[in-house]
């Protein structure tokens, strides 16, 4: 049974991870709007986390606060999903990550809205309607790609074919997120079809991340968010 | 940056929006800039990205800028002088009671 520890620091590493992922696209988008966009969706993320890992901090009773969770821990100790510590890719393969990502991270943000506990309830009844809007955001993008151009469309099913395998893992039975699989399949197949394309045939699913196993993509992503504080522990500016 | 805004020509370019805010109810939507888009659903969201992120609005509006038509700065002293010496044309002359803010 996961403790509240548990729940909160997969729920603050899947946020703090994608935002640091999509942070990356920062005056490299295609456009600058999409820049904005991408940036406010990192930004939402990196906000989610700082709260949901403070709140493990607090649980765990160590003294931790949410930057040493964030800054302070090695690969091994992150706890996020395989999918958020994906390479951005091109356009269409972030977009991708974000679709599946988002329409999931709603719903389950809907469901801890009314999580027994207080501290939980009040960040998911936030962040749920930041995520409503991150959901949308991807989905329509879904939508122009897959019925865009020969190559927006080519990009687009690339971009999906690379994310799939992960989806399995943010329904794993042993998270307890299981009862939420028929309503984002719904939704992403709805989104698909409106954008012609076809929902990926199943395929085997890799899971790990919540136990510690993850790709070699996520080292590299820590050694540029934690070199500040592990080369000046406790830099203040 | 795409080959769009490296300047290969309009027709790679996503089609300019104006943007229009209103701040809160009861006041009037206000020009607040502009933003490049696809679509008005694309255009609507750039605009929610670019111009409310900190609070500014609660309400927006977009409008393809060709939509708008525009008035010629040659014919400026035409259209505008005259109101220039008409100071009665002002409701100067009235008493705004003290805690009104918008009339």
């Amino acid at each position: 049974m996961a403790t509240l520890f548990d729940h909160a620091i997969r729920l603050g590493d899947d946020a703090l991870i994608l935002g640091q992922r999509l942070s990356a696209w920062c005056g490299h988008a295609p456009m600058l709007e999409v820049d904005l966009a991408l940036a406010n969706i990192a930004l939402d993320l990196i906000g989610q986390a700082t709260l949901f890992l403070k709140l493990a901090g607090e649980e765990e009773g160590k003294g931790r606060d949410a930057d040493a969770l964030a800054f302070r821990r090695d690969v091994l100790d992150f706890r996020n999903c395989l999918l958020v510590e994906q390479p951005n890719g091109d356009f269409a393969q972030t977009i991708a990550r974000q679709f599946l990502f988002s329409n999931w991270q709603e719903l389950l943000m809907m469901e801890i809205a009314q999580a027994p506990s207080p501290a939980l309830s009040a960040i998911g009844a936030k962040a749920v309607k930041e995520v409503a809007y991150h959901a949308r955001y991807a989905s329509e993008w879904v939508v122009r790609l897959g019925d865009g151009t020969e190559e927006s469309r080519r990009r687009m099913i690339a971009g999906l074919d690379w994310m799939w395998r992960f989806v399995d893992e943010l329904f794993d039975p042993e998270d307890g997120a299981s009862s939420l699989r028929p309503a984002w399949d719904a939704r992403v197949a709805a989104t698909l079809r409106a954008a012609s394309l076809d929902v990926p045939g199943p395929r085997r699913g890799v899971l790990g991340g919540r136990k510690g196993h993850h790709s070699e993509h996520l080292g590299h992503l820590l050694c540029e968010m934690q070199f500040l504080q592990r080369a000046y522990p406790d830099a203040s500016w | 940056m795409s080959k769009a805004s490296k300047g290969e020509g309009p027709a790679r370019e996503w089609p300019l929006w104006e943007v229009f805010v209103r701040a809160k109810n009861g006041l009037s939507h206000k020009h607040a800039g502009s933003v490049h888009a696809a679509d008005a659903r694309m255009a609507l969201e750039a605009a929610r990205d670019t111009y409310t992120r900190r609070m500014e609005g609660v309400s927006l509006w977009v409008v393809p800028s060709s939509a708008i038509t525009a008035s010629d700065p040659g014919e400026g002293a035409a259209l505008f002088e005259p109101a220039a010496d008409k100071i009665y044309r002002h409701p100067t002359f009235y008493t705004i009671p003290d805690g009104v803010k918008n009339i």
